[in-house]
């Protein structure tokens, strides 16, 4: 991560899908892709720093899909805002990382009555494609944050120009959490 | 992320990007093996120039891909997007095949990246171009430049930033 590395344009609010607290010293944001591999590796990461910081993380995850080299990645992303309406975005989301190869359209009918889904509902606003603006929102705002190709993460409003693996991704939130003075000594070190 | 490249590059020979208000130099490069694109075909319209290392980065967000992604934003503002590499034509068609580019990639092949060494944009040490931005007006003078570190996908603010202030610059005229 570099100083001048850009920043979230659209800062979190109550329209974001959230787990943690709004107010945890430690936010990561997530561009995501629910059928780009690179999203899908990065899934059991995110489950453990969240199970390592608990209420210290706000995790927020926002949907880029590159829908020319990810077909089915649009519909995924809006069957998990279907499933957001009915309460149940978290549980679609795993749920599609954990299937990043069954995307069909009658996958996605398949898991949202899995996970509880009224089905009815659920198909009639994803045959209306009413989540299409809200996808296009995310991806919007993604863009002019300098997303720039998924995962992205900002950690605490900043852009993570690392790895998306567990290491580099604790050790950017560890730096970009201590006070400035520590950083300063362990520089120096 | 290769941090080697910045090593290699020899240190009397800093890549200096043309700056905001220089014409850019004209050129001509082959967009697919039987067909050309000269820049000053485009004169009325804002044009973006994406420099990059090489066909086929290895991963899902590469940057003709979100690019590609991004185009319908691009074509809000009018501008046209080209993006150039020292790859040759036939390379260029099978990777813009395999992503689905909607938009042209230009061959700066023979001789080799002369037009990316005219807007300061070429890597010396490696015999690529530098991954770099160039957003120019609609009378093709550069408006805002950037020269990217090499590993780094730029992504596209920095050009909707320039499309933006262009258009307000424009009303204002």
């Amino acid at each position: 991560m570099t100083m001048d590395s850009p920043l979230l344009a659209v800062p979190i609010s109550e329209r974001d899908h959230m787990l943690g607290p709004a107010n945890a010293p430690v936010s990561l944001v997530e561009y995501g892709d629910f059928e780009c591999p690179y999203c899908g590796r990065a899934y059991p990461v995110v489950e453990e720093i969240r199970r390592r910081l608990g209420d210290r993380l706000c995790f927020v995850y926002r949907h880029f899909p590159l829908t020319q080299i990810h077909p089915h990645a649009q519909h995924a992303a809006e069957a998990a805002e279907a499933a957001g309406a009915q309460g149940r975005f978290w549980a679609m989301h795993g749920t599609l990382f954990e299937n990043q190869h069954a995307l069909t359209d009658a996958d996605l009918a398949r898991y949202a009555a899995a996970i509880g889904l009224d089905l009815a509902r659920f198909t009639q606003e994803m045959e209306a494609g009413i989540y299409i603006p809200r996808v296009r929102e995310d991806f919007l705002s993604g863009v002019r944050s300098g997303v720039n190709g998924t995962p992205t993460f900002f950690i605490n409003g900043r852009r993570h120009d690392g790895g998306a693996d567990l290491k580099s991704l604790v050790e950017a939130i560890v730096h970009a959490t201590l006070p400035a003075p520590a950083i300063a000594r362990g520089a120096r070190r | 992320m290769s941090r080697l490249a910045d090593a290699q590059a020899p240190a009397s020979d800093p890549t200096s990007p043309l700056q905001a208000g220089t014409r850019a130099p004209d050129f001509t490069l082959r967009s697919t093996p039987d067909q050309s694109v000269a820049l000053h075909d485009f004169r009325g319209q804002p044009v973006i120039l994406a420099f990059y290392p090489a066909d086929w980065s290895p991963v899902c967000g590469d940057q003709m891909t979100l690019y590609n992604e991004v185009l319908p934003e691009f074509q809000r503002y009018d501008a046209r997007l080209l993006g150039i590499s020292v790859d040759g034509a036939w390379c260029h068609m099978a990777f813009a095949h395999d992503r689905h580019l909607q938009f042209p990639l230009l061959a700066d092949f023979e001789p080799k990246g002369a037009v990316a060494r005219s807007f300061g944009a070429y890597r010396h040490g490696d015999g690529t171009s530098e991954r770099a931005l160039f957003v120019l007006d609609r009378d093709g003078v550069v408006y805002w430049s950037y020269i990217s570190p090499v590993g780094i996908n730029p992504g596209a603010d920095g050009i909707l930033r320039s499309l933006d202030a262009m258009q307000v610059r424009r009303k204002a005229a």
